[in-house]
């Protein structure tokens, strides 16, 4: 795209003008109005990024602001900790069970979700606000109704009767990780139904048209045309949705009164929490939330490979 | 991580609606399933708004449609526990500073990334969508350690505003807005003499209105219903915003009021009214097309 501005420019000898140019760009005011984004970024995104790291080969204690203190580098000591402790290693198996429950039910629940809202006329916006609704909504607030309903002598119990799990939901190491993966396909659907009925709108309607002539039923559009057309957004919604199952924080805190019972919800952010504020070792915590990363790196890479493989 | 691509500007029109098939598809029972789908999504809210008013917990089927009994007690028993007040003020502080700095500070950024040449400009827009798929979580110990430990801005609105201030989804919706428009728009004022700050203000503002309430109500979810960062960076319960105060009040004393889940009921409908309210009210511009627009793949 060369303007009339540039060949001007290129026949010149070089001047100092142009050698700024070289340097900040043709409109280095572009710096000056994306400067404290750029430094929001560098200050609060990528220092904390490289400090984290940091932190997790370090022997690293809090400290008094200000105070000189000396932080060794101990290699891997920090993370021989984090393998070697029963409860880390609960939390990362609790969030692969979480993972299990929340990512099929939430890809297919969504696609389907979003395909029946995609074709029909009546009550759209309605349903569609309805549908994301919980995501807008604070988890505080949701766990409290989740707590009500529930809880030992909740309504959830009083409609099975005689059918309700002993001990009850929350407080059963077996059933609390599945309840907390419950609430969160049902917070989180909302904002994947978005992204598919984005992902919709550039499925070509001819297609479904040939499909139908051809004598194929709803399913079987669904099934080759739908789902194929819609695979990038799969990928996304398989990744983000394995990410926020990796920041569970709040439902095992709250819904599970501190990943409750006996460690069985707790989930690796929770741990970080209690090793690193409660305990006072953030370099223990550190040290799980790079290994945190690192795993959904992988599993995102193997969602991509499996699903892009063509 | 090649997924988020950016070729496509958001699509105009907010609603493409029904696709207008030839053929009319039968979509009742389509209906149905959705309308029994949106039944159960509705009804927690439904029952929070009922447990909140009853006087006393009736958790059988036909204590969820009363017919009577209601009372405005719980609100009032929540409200003696905890300064339900003061927390709905340091929410909407926190929630506040956010989207200024994200409208300020976001608008800018978003108008320099669609508009000018600078240099840096592609690590800048690389480094907006890493953000966005980096959890958060894992920078809770440096990030804690810096602003609690470094800075000393515990129980400060300011450090809990920092890690939040620009929202990077915001900046990419406005980035895509300002895309959009047609480049003799921007030749045209410049050529009239304007400079660049009185063209975003006089010429793109105007034009992108609709992305700055999605904006707004994108950013507004994010710090409003936020537990883990203020319940860290706060300790003063007159610091909390609502949502620690009434996280601290379900782990730690609501054993002791008469009614406890009708109290931890009325500040959930507190805390989720305002969001609710707003999603509510401006549905038409919370929809795929703007947020999926980047998200294609």
């Amino acid at each position: 795209m060369a303007t009339d501005l540039e060949t001007v420019d290129a026949a010149r000898p070089p001047s100092l003008r142009s050698r700024l140019t070289a340097l900040l760009g043709r409109q280095p005011l572009g710096l000056l109005f994306a400067g404290p984004y750029m430094v929001f970024l560098a200050a609060l995104f990528a220092y904390p990024l490289g400090l984290a790291v940091w932190i997790s080969f370090h022997r690293y204690f809090f400290a008094a602001p200000g105070a000189q203190v000396d932080r060794p580098f101990v290699g891997l000591t920090n993370y021989q900790t984090v393998l070697s402790d029963p409860a880390v290693r609960k939390s990362f198996l609790n969030v692969g069970e979480f993972l299990v429950i929340n990512v099929p039910l939430t890809v297919v629940l969504a696609l389907v979700l979003a395909t029946a809202l995609n074709s029909v006329v009546h009550l759209r916006s309605f349903l569609r606000t309805s549908y994301y609704i919980p995501y807008v909504t604070a988890s505080v607030a949701l766990v409290a109704v989740w707590l009500f309903l529930f809880s030992q002598d909740g309504m959830v119990n009083h409609l099975l009767g005689p059918a309700a799990p002993k001990p009850s939901w929350l407080v059963n190491s077996g059933l609390a990780m599945p309840v907390i993966a419950l609430f969160v396909t049902w917070k989180q659907l909302g904002f994947f139904i978005l992204l598919y009925l984005a992902a919709l709108q550039g499925v070509s309607k001819e297609l479904y048209e040939a499909a139908s002539i051809d004598g194929a039923g709803r399913v079987r559009s669904f099934l080759s045309i739908t789902v194929p057309g819609v695979r990038p957004v799969t990928t996304l919604v398989l990744i983000l949705a394995t990410i926020t199952g990796a920041n569970l924080f709040t439902e095992p805190y709250l819904l599970t009164n501190g990943g409750g019972p006996d460690g069985a919800s707790t989930s690796p952010v929770f741990v970080m929490y209690q090793r690193g504020i409660e305990q006072g070792n953030p370099d223990v915590a550190a040290a799980i939330g790079v290994i945190l990363v690192v795993v959904v790196l992988l599993i995102s890479l193997i969602y991509r490979r499996v699903l892009e493989r063509d | 991580m090649a997924v988020i691509e950016t070729r496509t500007p958001p699509v105009v029109d907010p609603d493409p609606g029904p696709p207008a098939g030839r053929r009319k598809p039968r979509t009742w029972p389509g209906l149905v399933v959705l309308l029994l789908g949106a039944l159960v999504f509705l009804f927690p809210f439904y029952y929070m708004v009922v447990g909140s008013l009853q006087a006393k917990p009736d958790t059988s089927l036909a204590g969820a449609f009363p017919t009577g009994g209601l009372t405005l007690n719980n609100y009032g028993e929540i409200n003696s526990r905890v300064n339900l007040a003061k927390s709905l003020v340091n929410s909407g502080i926190f929630t506040g500073g956010v989207i200024l700095a994200t409208v300020v500070f976001g608008v800018l950024a978003g108008y320099a990334l669609a508009r000018l040449q600078f240099r840096g400009r592609g690590t800048l827009f690389a480094s907006m969508l890493l953000v966005q798929i980096v959890p958060f979580q894992l920078l809770i110990i440096p990030i804690y350690v810096m602003i609690v430990r470094s800075y000393g801005l515990a129980d400060t609105y300011l450090g809990m505003i920092l890690p939040f201030a620009i929202n990077s989804t915001a900046v990419f919706i406005f980035r895509q807005f300002f895309l959009q428009l047609p480049e003799e728009l921007f030749s045209a004022a410049r050529l009239d003499g304007a400079g660049e700050f009185r063209v975003l203000w006089s010429v793109a503002l105007p034009l992108v209105r609709p992305a700055l309430l999605t904006a707004v109500l994108l950013t507004f979810i994010g710090p409003w219903n936020e537990f883990l960062w203020p319940f860290l960076v706060t300790k003063q319960t007159g610091m909390q915003p609502l949502a620690v105060t009434l996280a601290n009040y379900i782990s730690n004393i609501a054993g002791r009021a008469s009614n406890p889940f009708g109290a931890i009921l009325a500040g959930a409908v507190v805390l989720a009214a305002p969001a609710v309210a707003l999603f509510a009210v401006f549905q038409k511009h919370f929809i795929a097309s703007d947020l999926g627009s980047g998200l294609k793949g």
